[in-house]
């Protein structure tokens, strides 16, 4: 009975609490995954690239944000009707911006990104050629 | 042997200027951290199409058509449960007494939340339409609750007000919301 009471009580306490935190997302696909799972995978592969815009660390797969909650079941409504996952990302890009992205795209701003490794590669294979050629050149 | 001690001293400076290099910027990142907001890169643009239905009885929902009816309009997405939104609720309510027509999107919220918060923060909307899921906050391109976007005649978004309205942005929007008209 005294467990009873104490229970009851719990609950009671626990009923603000939970009224003051953010309503639940009514979005039908932000915690359930696709029934095909061929589309689930693509689906899963598209938000793991996707940016959460609250927690902007995390991608929406592994962020509990409610906003990345919609936006998953938004990936997931779209790639079942079987729109194209980089059409999804591109719509996601044309309202937020590149930021929303975590696959960067080849464009007159981003370019170092993809140049600067190479040109670092190339920097240390010339590096080492000279210093290991150099001295079986000279045969010291 | 001039030209080789000339090189010698080239490659050992380079990792040091490197470092050097790495320093500068992990002190500028340091000391001005970027801006991270996410702006809708829908500025400028017409407003996306969509039919939100009423989050609260007598009240009609919104249609994105009232917005292309010659005058401007501010929406403001907002929920009862973000604390920023009680802060505006003033701003906002000054907005609605100078004339401004406010049409609201409630964000992941309920009918009776919403009741309870209109009726402690003032109710300045003409329209408020339900986005239960989300939906429509991500076709406008927002990152976030309270955001507030600035519609023209023809309805197309020219501004759009991250975060809760201070005080001293009312002239600010009102500007804004004079332009659109013109």
């Amino acid at each position: 009975m005294i467990r009873l009471i104490a229970l009851a009580l719990a609950l009671i306490a626990a009923a603000p609490m939970a009224a003051a935190q953010e309503e639940q997302s009514t979005a039908p696909y932000a915690y359930r995954q696709l029934d095909d799972p061929a589309k689930e995978r693509a689906a899963q592969a598209l938000m793991e690239t996707l940016r959460c815009l609250q927690c902007q660390g995390q991608s929406i797969a592994d962020s509990d944000a409610p906003i990345a909650g919609s936006m998953r079941s938004l990936v997931r409504e779209r790639v079942a009707a079987g729109e194209d996952p980089e059409a999804i990302r591109a719509w996601l890009v044309e309202r937020y911006g590149d930021y929303v992205s975590y696959a960067p795209r080849l464009t007159g701003l981003t370019w170092p990104l993809f140049a600067v490794p190479l040109a670092l590669a190339l920097l240390a294979f010339a590096l080492l050629r000279r210093r290991f050629g150099a001295d079986k050149g000279s045969g010291a | 042997m001039n030209e080789k001690r000339r090189s010698f001293r080239w490659a050992t400076w380079l990792p040091l200027a490197l470092f050097l290099g790495f320093f500068v910027l992990v002190l500028v990142g340091l000391l001005r951290p970027a801006d991270r907001t996410v702006a809708s890169a829908l500025v400028g643009k017409p407003m996306p199409a969509f039919n939100l239905p009423p989050a609260l009885p007598g009240r009609p929902g919104l249609d994105s058509k009232v917005l292309a009816n010659g005058k401007p309009h501010l929406v403001n997405i907002f929920a009862s449960w973000c604390v920023p939104c009680r802060v505006e609720a003033p701003q906002l309510a000054a907005l609605a007494r100078a004339g401004v027509p406010i049409e609201g999107i409630s964000v992941r919220d309920t009918t009776e939340n919403l009741q309870r918060f209109l009726a402690e923060n003032g109710d300045p909307f003409q329209r408020v339409g339900a986005d239960d899921d989300g939906r429509v906050q991500l076709a406008l391109g927002s990152s976030g609750v309270p955001e507030t976007y600035v519609i023209d005649g023809k309805g197309v978004i020219v501004y759009q007000h991250i975060g809760e309205i201070r005080p001293e942005h009312l002239d600010l929007l009102l500007g804004k919301l004079k332009e659109a008209g013109e």
